[in-house]
């Protein structure tokens, strides 16, 4: 038990994906302007990295690992470079299939993220969580806690990034760092805070 | 001749994909702690966009509209798989030290950006100019902060030593910061800065101004 809490403790905050990976950056800043946007785009990427990685997870160990279709008699066959492939239709799939259901069953939460949810699929925070799964060889239990723990830093590191920017309206910033300049400024302030977590 | 040559330098500091467009940082920045890996994901970066810019180009009056972004990502991951399969047979310790960022350049939003913007209107040949200009504007800031950090962080360059550091019996003390992922953030910012400074029309509008107090408004 403790393994997990320390696993979604630095999957969330010691490593977390945009602020020390720097995974997901072009939604990152483009879509943290306002808080409650950033909220909705944050929930869904929680939810999607729920998903996905744990579906990477069997798709991986199950089909294209280093001997993984032993189970069907083929225990030669080594299907790990179409992992990339794979990867990215998984969450492309999951994403459609996540906003037909949302459209069907939650459609004030569907059009509460309108453009949002199809733009997941090119975040890289998704496939980076699932490539960090393969990397680091986690089990499906740990992949669960991972997935959990990066979506949810992802969305902590960015509902607190669009309260920073939506109090910046009332500061003095020079013209050269206006908007993406300053918001890099605060981005590194950030990371250095979170950085902090190390030691836990 | 002239519209390929500004389809190729214009992306190089005027409309820089990444300090400009804001396209592409995401995966980048983790691996310009050395010069090295940031060359070799440069190279890696601008083939890939270049190639699938030729590819979706050529194919672009055969796809159909409504699957489009399928059949744009199904390219682009084929030419990184290749990249992939081909740094790690012959460049097998960088191609470590890259680790997942390889892959992520299948969600670099300058290939898609520009197979979405530039490769579905124009021709094979100016769609691969503007994949290499686009990838090399991408390059040109990964390399300036690569050298910058590597420079400042472990006081070489491509391995090779520059600024002799303390504990090699020189004067250097390097500056621990620079390896860590916040400065990459800084120093972006910084060169946004300094490019805006440099090309004023490039400066964002602020959204709120802040009002100049009057000595008859104060009371």
């Amino acid at each position: 038990m403790e393994a997990y809490v320390s696993l979604f403790i630095q999957a969330a905050f010691v490593e977390n994906l945009a602020l020390a990976f720097f995974l997901g950056m072009c939604t990152f800043l483009a879509v943290s302007k306002r808080v409650e946007t950033a909220i909705g785009l944050g929930l869904a990427v929680i939810a999607i990295q729920v998903i996905t990685v744990p579906v990477n997870y069997l798709i991986y160990t199950y089909l294209l690992a280093d001997g993984a279709l032993a189970w069907a008699g083929m225990p030669n066959i080594d299907l790990s470079f179409l992992g990339l492939v794979s990867y990215i239709g998984v969450i492309a799939a999951l994403v459609q299939i996540l906003e037909m259901t949302l459209d069907k069953f939650f459609p004030k939460l569907y059009n509460a993220l309108g453009i949002f949810l199809p733009l997941i699929t090119v975040n890289c925070a998704i496939l980076g969580g699932t490539l960090f799964m393969v990397e680091r060889q986690y089990d499906f239990a740990e992949s669960v806690v991972f997935g959990v723990g990066s979506g949810s830093g992802w969305a902590i590191a960015l509902i607190a990034l669009a309260g920073i920017r939506e109090k910046l309206k009332y500061s003095d910033v020079p013209d050269g760092l206006q908007g993406l300049g300053i918001a890099f400024i605060i981005v590194g302030l950030m990371s250095l805070s979170f950085m902090g977590f190390s030691g836990i | 001749m002239s519209e390929t040559r500004k389809v190729l330098i214009d992306p190089l500091v005027d409309n820089n994909p990444v300090t400009l467009q804001m396209l592409g940082i995401c995966s980048a920045l983790a691996v310009t702690t050395s010069l090295l890996p940031a060359l070799l994901m440069c190279l890696a970066l601008t083939s890939v966009a270049a190639l699938a810019g030729a590819a979706i180009s050529a194919l672009r009056h055969r796809i159909p509209n409504n699957i489009r972004i399928i059949v744009h990502m199904t390219i682009i991951a084929s030419l990184v798989i290749l990249v992939d399969q081909l740094l790690k047979a012959y460049a097998f310790e960088t191609s470590k030290q890259l680790s997942v960022f390889v892959g992520l350049i299948i969600t670099n939003c300058i290939v898609l950006g520009r197979a979405e913007a530039f490769a579905m209107k124009n021709g094979v040949v100016l769609s691969f100019i503007d994949g290499l200009g686009n990838g090399l504007g991408y390059s040109v800031i990964l390399i300036a902060v690569a050298t910058l950090r590597e420079l400042f962080g472990a006081g070489t360059l491509l391995g090779y030593p520059v600024l002799e550091t303390v504990s090699n019996g020189g004067w250097y003390e390097p500056n621990g910061l620079m390896l860590l992922p916040p400065s990459a953030f800084f120093i972006i910012g910084l060169l946004i800065w300094g490019i805006r400074t440099w090309r004023k029309q490039q400066v964002e509008k602020p959204e709120y101004q802040i009002h100049a107090v009057h000595r008859t408004e104060v009371f």
